[in-house]
């Protein structure tokens, strides 16, 4: 039965929805969603939606408590209204940051209306599926490991009953061979991962702790509005300083080296990992690269210049290549790379300043719709 | 058909219970409304809390909000809804499906105590709606009366449009708890032409009040200059007087500015469904402590004398236990409630009470005080018709039950930058206790004047007693006004101690200290 109350959630969840996406950059630049983030919703502490009223300062006016202590020990966060609900709902004061929790998807879209992102179009359609069976329905012919026993026995308990042969005193019940009842099954056919993302971030001496948090900001809001536009999607990372190596997500945010850096090598271990795993005609492939924008030598971003325009690029979706700022970094990387791709499509460069340039920079990456 | 009709009767089991637990709380003395109770599957049930008690409410997105709070807290286990019963005669509860039946029992005994206080204590008699003619009775429609305000809001939302008239609630309900708790015992206000009749009354031209001068000489020393300035001042401020309106300040700026802000129809039709409301809940709110305390008083008397088994009984015990949970720096109003009731009814059992055991310095002697006068059942029975929370804590709050209550007051320590306990004196609990239930823990504001300025602003008064108001709200609440009263508003109140006067002219806020 649906509720009245559904139309008054539904006007609550636009007003939340509002609210996210007014205070959007806010909660971007300082990451406080992910902390909260559960498998598919996350919780925002939305402010100020509470209907404001003349009250008291809290602060000032302090309470009284029932309980043990002595005057100056500590009670715990005072306010608020006793945990049993009482019958006069609705009046209670309310609590002052209300957290709501919305699923990523509903996230995802209010980002994408908020940078006007627009739908990214699948390159190929998605030609990787599963096959799953799943037991749906009845049918008279089967095997007879799917017969399915109460059913037959049913069907026959009404054929007898309807013959009159049923004879309540003694009763047998012998199905025939119409009688029969099988499981049937429906194979589905499911889109299985059809996306990559390949994050790569450069983790040598100059890339600091704050650097490293843009990064992991940026990647999820990536993350949440790819998610959103594929039906599976897969992550890779890699991490390198003057050599590379595939990690787990969570080394990847904290591992720190000291070593120099080069580029390449990391550009490498991607093509490599499109070569072997993802044919570019079944995959959509967004390769992501976050560094300092220092590498090694001339020789090397002449070389990742190579790997990008004949493998890489090729293959790739689009190629992000996104420069945080640090105080180490020359920053001369991004550059290069406009000097040797000029306005190609296909690569997209961004300088990520600070924590409030995410969320530009956000748009700037997945504003192109490939 | 209202929703509320289309519920599932009362299963016979139930409804014997009911039958049963009536006769038990009659024998005791109760004296409550017919009571209807209805069996809900939770989200129901926390739809209709959502509703404050009222399925067929006016819409707005706060009730959903509260929703969403209720059932994530249902959801995660966090909270039940125990209880949720209506003033309404017929009173109206929920049991919630699928509770167990020490849990039903338990809430339907809580239930009744709920509904004989709403029938006897005197502060709700102003949610009477007139007298029942055939048999005297109170009449309190007030289901129907919310599902009018429901179409009322609902016809207005057709006409002009959700958005406006939804926004126009949230105005409205900033300004909710801007009521007059003692205008229900106040005799009514004469009424006042609006504002632009009185601006020509107040045209007429006054001479200066002169002493009479024979010869013309003598002007300078019978009415020297100091006088005629003076008494020009005095015209001046008599004349500035009459021009006051109001002319005593009003707490009731709902009605206020029902009668003379300048608002269109359907404005005004949606703030009179606001105010009335207010007034509805406003003795819920006032007696919040008494009326826990009475029906958590009759729920553990029924149960453990009458109504619970030994089998259930330990079930009801963990659940009592529940309800009158303390946490540090929260105040339970079942617990306080139920342990003054107590305390009373023990005190007039063993007559501790009259002008000898006022003047009883001893401790000790106090201690084992028992004259066996047996007057307690009576006198709860008396608390629970003539008190209100403020009251009721001002007359029966004692240094014993403060101590045996281990009651405390809590404030704000900047320096450690937490909540302290910081007294455990029976004066700083008392003071502490009284003025958080003044006016419903509401700080009193005024409207001094109408025309404020010669300009036709509002002025506010805030009567400070010793704690600020949230200033980020109080300007969000001034630009509420704003909106309705359509000139500046302005608010006197004090803030760090200092007078001072908030003011919102439609664009900008602006504080500046008084004087």
């Amino acid at each position: 039965m649906s509720l009245k109350i559904d139309q008054d959630h539904g006007r609550f969840r636009a007003i939340v929805r509002g609210k996210i996406r007014e205070n959007l950059r806010r909660y971007v630049s300082k990451g406080e969603l992910m902390g909260k983030q559960g498998k598919e919703r996350v919780s925002i502490p939305i402010p100020q939606i509470d209907i404001p009223r003349f009250r008291f300062a809290d602060k000032q006016q302090g309470g009284v408590g029932q309980g043990d202590g002595e005057p100056g020990d500590g009670v715990g966060q005072g306010q608020g209204k006793p945990g049993e609900g009482a019958g006069e709902a609705g009046q209670g004061e309310g609590e002052h940051a209300l957290e709501v929790e919305v699923t990523l998807d509903e996230l995802a879209d209010i980002l994408g209306e908020e940078l006007a992102l627009p739908n990214i179009e699948s390159k190929g359609k998605s030609t990787i599926v599963d096959k799953k069976d799943r037991y749906v329905g009845i049918r008279n012919v089967g095997p007879n490991s799917l017969r399915h026993f109460k059913r037959t026995y049913k069907t026959a308990l009404k054929r007898q009953i309807a013959l009159g042969s049923y004879d309540a005193k003694k009763p047998i019940v012998i199905p025939t061979k119409d009688d029969l009842r099988f499981r049937s099954w429906k194979t589905d056919e499911e889109p299985v991962a059809n996306a990559v993302i390949i994050y790569m971030m450069d983790v040598s001496g100059s890339m600091g702790d704050e650097q490293k948090e843009i990064v992991r900001i940026e990647s999820f809001w990536i993350d949440t509005w790819l998610r959103r536009q594929y039906e599976g999607i897969e992550t890779r990372f890699i991490i390198h300083d003057a050599v590379a190596r595939e990690v787990d997500r969570d080394t990847f945010f904290r591992t720190r080296e000291s070593g120099g850096t080069m580029i390449s090598s990391a550009y490498k271990i991607c093509a490599k990992m499109i070569e072997d795993e993802y044919p570019p005609g079944q995959w959509n492939i967004y390769p992501f690269h976050f560094s300092d924008g220092d590498n090694w030598s001339v020789d090397d971003t002449l070389l990742c210049v190579e790997l990008l325009r004949n493998q890489i690029l090729p293959a790739a979706n689009v190629f992000c290549y996104g420069q945080v700022e640090s105080p180490y970094g020359s920053g001369q990387f991004i550059k290069d790379l406009k000097e040797h791709f000029g306005d190609d499509e296909q690569l997209i460069t961004s300088e990520i300043r600070d924590r409030d340039a995410i969320l530009g920079s956000i748009g700037e990456f997945l504003g192109k719709g490939k | 058909m209202p929703s509320f009709a289309m519920t599932r009767p009362l299963p016979a089991y139930l409804r014997d219970w009911q039958r049963e637990i009536e006769g038990h709380a009659r024998a005791y003395g109760l004296d409550f409304f017919p009571t209807i109770f209805e069996i809900l599957p939770y989200d129901r049930i926390n739809e209709i809390a959502a509703y404050g008690g009222f399925p067929t409410r006016y819409p707005h997105w706060r009730f959903g909000m509260e929703y969403e709070q209720l059932s994530k807290s249902h959801e995660y286990g966090l909270s039940k809804i125990y209880e949720l019963v209506i003033n309404n005669n017929p009173a109206i509860a929920y049991l919630l499906e699928g509770n167990s039946m020490v849990d039903q029992k338990l809430v339907m005994c809580h239930v009744l105590g709920h509904v004989d206080f709403f029938k006897n204590n005197f502060a709700f008699a102003t949610t009477d709606q007139g007298k029942d003619p055939r048999d005297g009775g109170a009449v309190r429609k007030w289901i129907d009366t919310m599902a009018n305000h429901g179409a009322i809001v609902r016809r207005w939302s057709n006409r002009v449009g959700i958005e406006r008239v939804e926004e126009f609630i949230d105005v409205c309900l900033s300004l909710e708890n801007l009521v007059d708790p003692q205008k229900p015992y106040l005799p009514p206000p004469e009424r006042r032409g609006p504002l632009s009749q009185l601006e020509e009354e107040e045209a007429v031209p006054e001479e200066l009040r002169l002493i009479k001068v024979e010869r013309d000489y003598m002007e300078s020393f019978i009415n020297p200059e100091e006088f005629v300035q003076a008494q020009r001042q005095k015209l001046e401020d008599e004349k500035e007087q009459a021009k006051r309106f109001p002319e005593a300040p009003r707490r009731d700026v709902l009605a206020f500015l029902i009668e003379h802000a300048p608002l269109e129809r359907w404005e005004r039709d949606v703030l009179n469904v606001v105010r009335r409301e207010a007034y509805y809940f406003l003795p819920q709110m006032q007696t919040k402590i008494m009326n826990e305390g009475w029906a958590s008083y009759w729920h553990s008397k029924l149960m453990t004398t009458r109504v619970a088994d030994a089998s259930e009984i330990v079930d009801y015990a963990d659940r009592n236990a529940g309800v009158m949970a303390t946490a540090p720096g929260k105040l339970n109003p079942y617990k306080l409630g139920v342990e003054l009731f107590r305390y009373i009814e023990e005190r007039w059992d063993k007559g501790q009470f009259g002008k000898e055991w006022e003047e009883c310095e001893s401790w000790e002697a106090k201690r084992h005080w028992d004259r066996r006068t047996g007057l307690g059942r009576e006198k709860i029975f008396q608390v629970r018709k003539l008190y209100t929370d403020v009251t009721f804590i001002d007359e029966f709050l004692t240094p014993e039950f403060v101590y045996d209550q281990k009651l405390y007051t809590f404030g704000f320590n900047q320096r450690n930058d937490r909540w302290e306990i910081e007294s455990r004196q029976f004066h700083d609990v008392k003071q502490k206790l009284l003025t958080r239930l003044t006016n419903a823990g509401n700080p009193i504001i005024r409207v001094v004047d109408a025309n404020h300025g010669n300009r036709g602003e509002l002025l506010l008064q805030h009567d400070h007693m010793g704690v600020d108001l949230r200033l980020d709200w109080a300007r969000e609440v001034l630009a509420a006004l704003v909106r309705i009263w359509r000139r500046p508003v302005e608010l006197h109140t004090m803030v760090e101690e200092k007078d001072t006067s908030l003011r919102f002219d439609g664009t900008d806020h602006t504080q500046r200290p008084l004087k």
